[in-house]
C-alpha cells in the first residue's frame, strides 16, 4: 500500500489533502445556494398560497418519503464509519461499509421510483392531467416537488456511482491510513446528500398534515 | 517583497512555458495556469469583438432620430446580444480569467494553481457555453434583454432563450470552478512567509472576486434553470396567470446579478491597487483599509440587489431597506479611492501606459460610483429607472472602470507574459484616445436620461438627436482606442524590444522570475521576508 | 497526515446517528398535534440541529481546521441573506394599507 506522490503543484500530501477536502467544502457551498433557490421558491409560494400548499402536502406519499429519510440517516451512519475504518488501515471493513451505503443508496432510489410510480397514477404529475385542478397553486407545490426531489435523486445517483468507484478502488489496495483523501471525499458529499433530504422531508412529507 | 535564495536571471535563450511543447495538442490540454490565462484570452477577445460589433450597429441606428437602420425587434436582438456577451463572455472572465489566472499563482510563489485539471475544465465550459450562446444569435438571437425577466422570457417571447439560458448556465460552472480554485489556492498556497498582510492587493480583490463568484453563480444557474423549465412546460412559479410571482424572478436574478457587478469592478480595483505604487514609487497608503474594503464590498454586495427592483412592485419597506443598503456600499469603494489618491501624493510619478489608463479610471471609476449613490435613491431611482442615465451609470463602471483597468493590466503586465515590450508612445496614445472616446460616448447619455431618454429604444423624439450623435461620434473614437492595442500588441509579440524580468521596477513575486517565467514559475520556491510593496523612500524634500 | 484527532470513533458516528433518528421520529410525531404553523417552524428547527450534526459528524467538520467551518457558515450565511432579504419583501408587501 505504497502512497502516491503529491501532485507537483502541492508541496507535500499533506497540504494536498487539506486543499482537496477544502474544496470539497466549498463546492457544497455552491450546492448550499444552488438548492437554496428553490427552497426560496418554496418558502415564497408557501407565503402566498398556504392553503393549497397544506393540502397538496397531504397528497404526497408519507410512508415512502419516511422510509427514505430512515434509509438515508443510516447510509450517514455506514458511510461515516466506512471512512474511520479506512483512517484506521481496516480497508477490508471500508469496502463493506461503503457497499453498504452504496446498497442503501440503491434502495432509496428504488422506493422513490416506486413512490414517483404512485405519484403519477394519482395524477399528481403538473399539466392537463393534474388531478387538483380546483387549486392553481398546488400545481407549483407539485412542480417544486418534483423538481427538489428529482434534483436530490440526481446527486444521489452521483453519490453512488462514486461510492462504486471509492469502493472498488479500495478492495484494489489504492488507500490506506497514510492516504484516504478520496473516501473522506466521498464521504463529505454523501453528508451533503443526507443533510437535503433532511431538510426536503419535513416540508415535502409534513408541514400540511398538522391539524 | 524580496526573495532570496533565486538565481540571478539568466540572459541566455530560455525554455519557458511558451516555448516548451509548443502542439496545438499541448496547448489545448494543458493544465499550466499560463497557458489557460493566455486560452482565455484569445476567447474573450472574439466575444468582446462581436459583442462590440452589436454595440457598433446600434449606434449607428441611433444617429437619427427614426428607426430606419434596424426594425425595433432587430435592436432588441442586438442589444440582448451586446449585454449577454459582454457581461458573462467578456467582463466577468476579463481579469479574473486571464490575468487572475496568470497572475494569481505567480504572486504569491506557487507552482500552479490548486486544481489545474479542473482550471482547464473551467476554459472548456466556457467554450461550450459560449457556442450554445453563439449559436443561439446566428440562429436568429434572443430579444429579452441580457435580465431575462419572466413572464416575457417564460411565456411571451418567441426566440431562442432556452439555449442562450444555456449557455450562461454552462459558463456559469466554468466560473464557479474558477473561483473555487483561486480561494483555495490563495488559503493553501502561499510561498514560506507570505502572509495575508504581505499578499499583493490584487490577490485580495481575487480573493473577494471569488467569493461573489462561487456563492452568487449557483443562483443564477438555478434561476436561469427554472426560467427554462417554466418556459417549455409553462410551470407558474414566476407566471402570475398561474399563481406565480414574477418578482421572485428578479429577486433570485439580482441576488446574483448585483453581486456580479462588483465581479465586474473588484478585479480593476485590484489592478488600479497594483500600478499606482509600482509607478508612484510608493507603499500604499493604508493596505489594510484598501484589502479589507475589497472584502467587504464583496460581502455588502449581496445586501442591496433589491435597488434593482425599486419600480417592481417590490415592498417600499424593502425598498427602503435596499436603498440605505446602497449608500452602505459606497463606503468602501469610496475608501479605496482616497487610498489611491493619498498613494498618488508625494510619489514620484511616471506616465507610463498602465498608470495612465489607470488616472483615467479613478476619475471614470469616481463618476460611475457617484451616479450610482442616485440611482440607489428611491425618489430619484422613480425617474433615472430604465433611462440613459443608469446605462451611462453601469458603462462609466463596467468600461470606465473595468475594461480600462483590463487594458492597464494588460499593458503592465504584457513583458511578463509575452516577454517582449509594447511600444511606450503608442501605449500612452492609446490609453488617451481611449479616456476621451470614452467619455464622448458615455457622458451625453447622463444628459439624454435626466431629459427621460427611456432605454432599449430604436427610435426616439428629434430633440435627443444631438446628444446621440455626439455619442456615436465618441463611440468612434473609442473604437479606435481599442483597435489600436490589438496592433501594436500583435506587432510587439514579434518585434517588441526583449522584456528584462523587471522592466518597471516592481515589486511583487512575479517580477522575480524570468519573463516569460518557465514551466512551473520559479526555479526555487521564493521566501517573503518583507511587506508588500516595499519601495526604497523617495527624498522627501 | 490522518493523526488520531482527525479520526471520528465508531462509537460517536453511532451516537449520532442515534440523535438523528430520534429527531425523525420526533418530526413525524409531532406532525399528528394542534400546532398549525409553529409544526413549521418546530420541523425546521430539528431538521436545522440534524443538519448541523451531519456537518459536524457525517461531514467530519468537527475534525476538520476551523476553515472547514468557515466554509461551510459561508455557504449557511449567504443561504440567509437570500431568505431574510428576499422574504423581507414578501412580508412586508401587506403592511401597505
Amino acid at each position: 500500500m505504497n502512497e502516491p506522490p503529491a501532485k507537483v503543484q502541492f508541496d507535500n500530501l499533506e497540504q494536498q489533502h487539506d486543499a482537496s477536502r477544502l474544496g470539497m467544502w466549498l463546492f457544497l457551498a455552491t450546492e448550499f445556494l444552488f438548492f437554496g433557490v428553490l427552497f426560496m421558491a418554496f418558502a415564497v409560494h408557501h407565503l402566498l398560497h398556504p392553503q393549497a400548499f397544506a393540502s397538496a402536502v397531504k397528497q404526497t406519499n408519507l410512508l415512502c418519503g419516511s422510509i427514505n429519510a430512515a434509509l438515508l440517516l443510516t447510509s450517514g451512519l455506514t458511510m461515516a464509519l466506512g471512512v474511520t475504518a479506512i483512517q484506521n488501515g481496516r480497508s477490508r471493513a471500508c469496502v463493506n461499509w461503503v457497499s453498504l451505503t452504496l446498497i442503501l443508496g440503491l434502495v432509496f432510489l428504488a422506493v422513490k421510483g416506486a413512490e414517483y410510480a404512485g405519484d403519477i397514477s394519482k395524477g399528481l404529475v403538473p399539466g392537463r392531467h393534474f388531478a387538483m385542478n380546483g387549486e392553481p397553486a398546488a400545481q407549483i407545490f407539485f412542480w417544486l416537488y418534483w423538481l427538489m426531489t428529482g434534483l436530490h435523486a440526481i446527486h444521489l445517483i452521483v453519490g453512488i456511482v462514486m461510492l462504486a468507484a471509492i469502493a472498488w478502488m479500495t478492495k484494489q489496495g489504492r488507500f490506506s491510513a497514510r492516504y484516504a483523501t478520496p473516501v473522506e471525499l466521498a464521504g463529505i458529499y454523501w453528508g451533503f446528500v443526507d443533510l437535503i433530504w433532511i431538510f426536503l422531508y419535513p416540508l415535502l412529507y409534513l408541514i400540511g398534515r398538522v391539524k | 517583497m524580496n526573495a532570496v535564495e533565486l538565481p540571478p536571471p539568466v540572459e541566455t535563450e530560455e525554455v519557458n512555458y511558451l516555448t516548451c511543447e509548443c502542439g496545438v495538442k499541448q496547448w489545448l490540454l494543458t493544465t499550466d495556469h499560463k497557458r489557460i490565462g493566455i486560452l482565455f484570452l484569445y476567447t474573450i477577445l472574439v466575444f468582446f469583438t462581436l459583442a462590440a460589433v452589436a454595440a457598433a450597429l446600434m449606434r449607428i441606428e441611433l444617429l437619427t432620430p427614426k428607426g430606419d437602420l434596424l426594425l425595433s425587434a432587430d435592436y432588441n436582438k442586438l442589444f440582448t446580444m451586446h449585454g449577454v456577451l459582454m457581461v458573462w463572455f467578456f467582463l466577468i472572465p476579463s481579469i479574473p480569467s486571464v490575468l487572475g489566472n496568470f497572475l494569481v499563482p505567480l504572486m504569491i510563489g506557487a507552482r500552479d494553481l490548486a486544481f489545474p485539471k479542473l482550471n482547464l475544465l473551467s476554459w472548456y465550459l466556457f467554450v461550450i457555453g459560449g457556442a450554445l450562446a453563439m449559436d443561439a444569435i446566428i440562429r436568429g438571437g434572443v430579444d429579452t434583454g441580457w435580465t431575462f425577466y419572466a413572464p416575457y422570457s417564460t411565456t411571451y417571447s418567441n426566440s431562442h432563450v432556452i439555449e442562450m439560458a444555456a449557455g450562461i448556465f454552462v459558463a456559469g460552472f466554468g466560473s464557479i470552478l474558477t473561483g473555487l480554485n483561486f480561494i483555495i489556492t490563495i488559503h493553501k498556497m502561499r510561498a514560506p512567509g507570505l502572509t495575508w498582510f504581505r499578499l499583493p492587493l490584487f490577490i485580495w480583490s481575487m480573493y473577494s472576486t471569488s467569493l461573489i463568484l462561487v456563492l452568487a453563480t449557483p443562483v443564477l444557474a438555478m434561476t436561469l434553470a427554472l426560467m427554462a423549465i417554466e418556459r417549455i412546460w409553462g410551470v407558474g412559479i414566476f407566471n402570475p396567470a398561474l399563481g406565480g410571482d414574477p418578482v421572485l424572478f428578479q429577486h433570485l436574478f439580482w441576488f446574483y446579478s448585483h453581486p456580479a457587478v462588483y465581479i465586474m469592478i473588484l478585479p480593476g480595483m485590484g489592478v488600479a491597487s497594483e500600478v499606482i505604487p509600482c509607478f508612484s514609487r510608493k507603499a500604499i497608503f493604508g493596505y489594510e483599509f484598501v484589502a479589507f474594503s475589497s472584502v467587504a464590498i464583496a460581502v455588502l454586495g449581496f445586501l442591496v440587489w433589491g435597488h434593482h427592483m425599486f419600480v417592481s412592485g417590490m415592498s417600499p419597506y424593502a425598498g427602503t431597506v435596499f436603498s440605505l443598503m446602497s449608500f452602505l456600499v459606497a463606503v468602501p469603494s469610496a475608501i479605496k479611492v482616497f487610498n489611491w489618491t493619498m498613494t498618488l501624493h508625494r510619489g514620484s510619478i511616471s506616465f507610463s501606459t498602465p498608470m495612465l489608463y489607470v488616472l483615467g479610471f479613478i476619475g471614470l471609476f469616481t463618476i460611475g460610483g457617484l451616479t450610482g449613490v442616485f440611482l440607489a435613491c428611491l425618489a430619484a431611482d422613480v425617474h433615472l429607472h430604465d433611462t440613459y442615465f443608469v446605462i451611462a451609470h453601469f458603462h462609466y463602471i463596467m468600461v470606465g472602470g473595468m475594461v480600462t483597468t483590463f487594458m492597464a493590466g494588460l499593458h503592465y503586465w504584457w513583458p511578463k507574459i509575452v516577454g517582449r515590450m509594447y511600444p511606450e508612445k503608442l501605449g500612452q496614445l492609446s490609453a488617451v484616445i481611449l479616456f476621451v472616446g470614452f467619455n464622448l460616448t458615455f457622458f451625453p447619455m447622463f444628459i439624454l436620461g435626466g431629459l427621460g431618454m427611456p432605454r432599449r429604444y430604436h427610435a426616439y423624439p428629434p430633440e435627443f438627436q444631438i446628444y446621440h450623435v455626439l455619442s456615436t461620434a465618441g463611440a468612434s473614437i473609442l473604437g479606435i482606442g481599442y483597435l489600436l492595442p490589438v496592433i501594436y500588441l500583435l506587432w510587439s509579440l514579434k518585434f517588441g524590444k526583449k522584456a528584462p524580468p523587471n522592466p518597471w521596477g516592481a515589486t511583487g513575486l512575479e517580477w522575480k522570475t524570468p519573463s516569460p517565467p518557465p514551466k512551473h514559475n520559479f526555479h526555487r520556491t521564493p521566501i517573503v521576508h518583507e511587506p508588500a510593496y516595499n519601495f526604497p523612500p523617495l527624498d522627501a524634500s | 497526515m490522518n493523526q488520531g484527532k482527525h479520526i471520528l470513533s465508531a462509537r460517536s458516528c453511532v451516537a449520532v446517528w442515534i440523535g438523528l433518528m430520534a429527531g425523525f421520529v420526533l418530526t413525524l410525531l409531532l406532525s399528528r398535534t394542534h400546532w398549525g404553523g409553529y409544526y413549521t417552524a418546530a420541523a425546521l428547527a430539528i431538521a436545522a440541529l440534524q443538519g448541523l450534526a451531519v456537518m459536524a459528524y457525517y461531514m467530519h467538520a468537527r475534525v476538520s481546521s476551523r476553515l472547514t467551518w468557515l466554509f461551510a457558515a459561508s455557504g449557511i450565511y449567504w443561504l440567509a441573506i437570500l431568505f431574510i432579504l428576499g422574504l423581507a419583501d414578501y412580508l412586508s408587501r401587506g403592511w401597505l394599507k
